[in-house]
């Protein structure tokens, strides 16, 4: 091939793909325009204030320019009308009046945050995160949150992955991140380099939590100790722990099938009787889990075959129960009572 | 296209020391640069979308991901030392590259596709293998053509047009998604783009073993065509490139990594917390603008001498990030600094195994030293952790910057034969 003939191949190709790129965002563009306008499918009314009442709060996934924003239908009538705010939120959770919502700010620099609102909807404080939001919990009292996200390194630094999981009080100073807690493993203390903590939930007694801790391919369930900054282990492979309203059982999610590609089953660990009982599923959960009783627990599922779309699921905690489809495009559940 | 490096600008004092030819840049090395370029801007805006898309749409949790790391560097490291003595044994670098860069393309088409944990995480590590790949035989390219008094130089410039795409790469993400709010799959398509067009800069601006002996043969009409020497491991075992590992495995050991430096400043300033995202980019704008001008410094004063310098802005980065001052302008100067230090220590560290390899073993040497940097690192950062949870952040990086300072004094005295050898091809 001649220098020239190489220039006119390079040229050709060069405009081929960036024709066809340029050609892709455009028509990507409108599809997205065509998807701000479309009906969302389920029944929603615009508000600037969620409805009073018990109700489920929630991140809407249906298409339409409510996409991504908080959300709530009635306890008692979780497939009826859903009122969405215009408060964007990727994780969301609400407890005592407190409310906190995790944030992606998309832009040129991208930036991560914490908000939390009031029962009124006003915003109280926020403060940014070093990564992309994952789980939230408020505590019974309305007086703490976690947050966990995922940070990620530069490509140029890798092997940096971990989660960072903040514990902060609503009036006050952060309590710190977990990992400057004392990890305590079948009663010793370890370090593990690649140790990672994340999934909080706040038990009734404002001292103690549950949460995850990771090192290798291993989960332990531990116990957090507020005051002592101590996290004790209670049990291997389990993750991203709840406790139901009642304080007797936690739900949590267990690792089914080991290696690369991970299968969760949600399970329920009695606290007093230390009894297991796994929900065997028809589809790995990855998410926290939320109590809508004390006997029925919700998670998010992504909806096959479509991207960034999920829906909230329900099932009892009984071996062998049936999953539910509870709330339609909808994800991250906080059920407010 | 043929951009023009020659050097004019206070070329006059060098002409009355050295008597060295003037600086001009291949343009081979230009096109390496951009195929870099294309192909950082590919890979690299991804990688600044891939955490919230794996999350945030196809909601996963990615802590296996994390799990799963320390094996896709395992893998990368062997791979690389791998594809070196591939292109060596074969002498079809060029190939091996296009090998690599084009595995790490086709990733990009395959993440529109991908929507499960098992996808993603064998896409991640496809990707890896294709960088492993690609890095040490097209370092031996960049090698084989630039002007031996001005390796280091070159591989600033190569460096330069690589660190523009990753700059641009996440910038360009954020600007699809800023226009299309979920628009990944644009971004993924854009990425797939950039690197086509990096694999078809390469395919045909960058000539192949047969094009260049054929251009060399011109060249040296009269003289006799020498076959090329075979390939030997042996050949790498010399005084020099032992030192150099060496010297490149101990302080490879005490860089402890600029995510653990990015989390020691947003721990401390609130200004590093809001813009923790964008922090790279203060470090990748002192390294773009500084690749040059550093490898010419490396080809004048010592390429040695650099290479260790480099690893003095890092210890300077270090006793930035350890201050108790938790000003803006700390947190500035210490992005600055870890950009001076790859700006003296990447391409400058290639240079120096190209220098002291032969022809026939180049990117096995290349890649020899690129390993023993990336393994010694990898043990630097879970070394790091461990000091960082029994002492705390702060005396954990007053310790690493102390260990650093002594090994910079040991890496004086390992490199006393070599530091004046810039001059010795090892052609």
């Amino acid at each position: 091939m001649s220098a020239r003939i190489r220039w006119i191949w390079l040229s050709v190709i060069t405009l081929l793909v960036l024709g066809g790129a340029v050609a892709y965002a455009a028509w990507s563009f409108g599809q997205y325009q065509q998807r701000q306008n479309q009906a969302p499918g389920v029944a929603v009314e615009k508000t600037a204030v969620l409805p009073a009442g018990p109700h489920v709060l929630f991140r809407n996934t249906a298409t339409g320019s409510g996409y991504g924003h908080v959300a709530s239908v009635p306890l008692d009538n979780p497939q009826g009308v859903r009122s969405v705010t215009n408060i964007a939120c990727d994780r969301v959770y609400s407890s005592a009046g407190t409310q906190l919502c995790l944030r992606t700010n998309a832009g040129i620099a991208t930036t991560f945050e914490a908000v939390e609102f009031n029962a009124q909807w006003q915003q109280v404080q926020e403060q940014p995160l070093p990564g992309n939001p994952s789980r939230v919990r408020v505590s019974p009292d309305g007086k703490l949150f976690a947050s966990t996200v995922f940070v990620m390194g530069h490509a140029y630094a890798p092997a940096n992955f971990s989660t960072a999981t903040v514990i902060s009080r609503t009036d006050g100073p952060s309590i710190g991140n977990l990992e400057d807690f004392t990890l305590l493993i079948d009663g010793k203390p370890i370090a593990p380099v690649d140790r990672n903590l994340w999934g909080v939930t706040f038990a009734k007694d404002p001292n103690t939590f549950y949460a995850t801790a990771a090192s290798g391919d291993k989960t332990w369930l531990v116990k957090g100790d507020l005051a002592k900054r101590t996290l004790t282990s209670v049990r291997e492979n389990a993750e991203c722990p709840s406790i139901s309203p009642d304080g007797t059982k936690i739900a949590y999610k267990k690792n089914l099938k080991p290696g690369p590609t991970p299968y969760w089953n949600l399970a329920v660990l009695d606290l007093a009787t230390n009894n297991e009982t796994v929900l065997v599923q028809p589809r790995s959960v990855d998410d926290q889990a939320e109590w809508l009783d004390d006997s029925t627990l919700l998670y998010g599922i992504p909806r096959e075959g479509a991207v960034g779309d999920e829906d909230v699921w329900s099932v009892a905690t009984t071996a062998g129960a049936v999953p539910q489809l509870f709330i339609e495009h909808a994800w991250s559940p906080s059920v407010v009572r | 296209m043929y951009l023009s490096f020659s050097d004019r600008s206070g070329g006059k004092s060098d002409e009355a020391i050295r008597t060295s030819p003037p600086f001009k840049v291949s343009p081979i090395i230009i096109s390496l640069g951009i195929v870099s370029m294309f192909t950082d801007i590919s890979s690299e805006s991804v990688a600044a979308v891939l955490p919230i898309y794996i999350t945030g749409v196809l909601g996963l949790s990615m802590v296996a991901y994390g799990f799963l790391d320390g094996i896709n560097q395992g893998i990368s490291a062997i791979v690389r030392i791998g594809a070196g003595w591939t292109a060596d044994k074969s002498d079809r670098h060029k190939l091996i590259a296009f090998v690599g860069y084009g595995l790490s393309t086709l990733t990009r088409a395959w993440l529109l596709l991908a929507s499960g944990f098992a996808a993603i995480t064998a896409i991640i590590a496809v990707d890896r293998i294709g960088k492993g790949i690609r890095t040490a035989p097209r370092d031996a390219l960049i090698t084989e053509v630039a002007q031996p008094e001005h390796l280091a130089r070159s591989f600033g410039v190569h460096r330069m047009l690589d660190t523009v795409g990753a700059t641009i790469g996440p910038l360009l993400a954020f600007i699809v998604l800023l226009l299309i709010p979920n628009g990944y799959h644009t971004v993924f398509v854009v990425s797939f783009a950039c690197g086509i067009l990096g694999l078809a800069v390469l395919g045909l601006m960058v000539p192949g073993r047969k094009q260049r002996a054929a251009a060399k043969a011109k060249l040296e009409l009269a003289a006799p065509s020498t076959p090329r020497a075979a390939f030997r491991w042996r050949e790498l075992n010399n005084p020099n490139m032992r030192r150099l590992l060496l010297l490149a495995g101990i302080l490879g050991l005490l860089t402890i990594g600029d995510g653990f430096i990015y989390l020691v400043l947003q721990s401390r300033a609130s200004f590093a917390a809001t813009w923790f995202p964008l922090l790279y980019v203060g470090t990748n704008v002192a390294y773009l603008v500084l690749a040059i001008p550093l490898g010419r410094l490396a080809d004048k004063w010592g390429r040695m001498r650099v290479f260790i310098a480099g690893h003095g802005a890092l210890l300077a980065a270090y006793l930035c990030a350890a201050l108790p001052a938790t000003g803006a302008a700390f947190t500035v100067a210490c992005l600055l600094l870890l950009g001076v230090f790859y700006a003296a220590t990447d391409g400058v560290l290639a240079a120096l195994a190209g220098q002291f390899s032969p022809i026939a073993s180049r990117a096995s040497g290349i890649a020899a030293a690129q390993t023993v940097v990336a393994g010694s690192r990898f043990f630097a950062s879970l070394g790091f952790g461990v000091l960082w949870f029994m002492f705390g952040r702060e005396q954990a990086i007053v310790f690493a910057a102390v260990a650093l300072a002594a090994a910079l004094v040991g890496g004086l005295v390992i490199v006393r034969g070599i530091t004046t050898s810039n001059t010795v091809d090892a052609a």
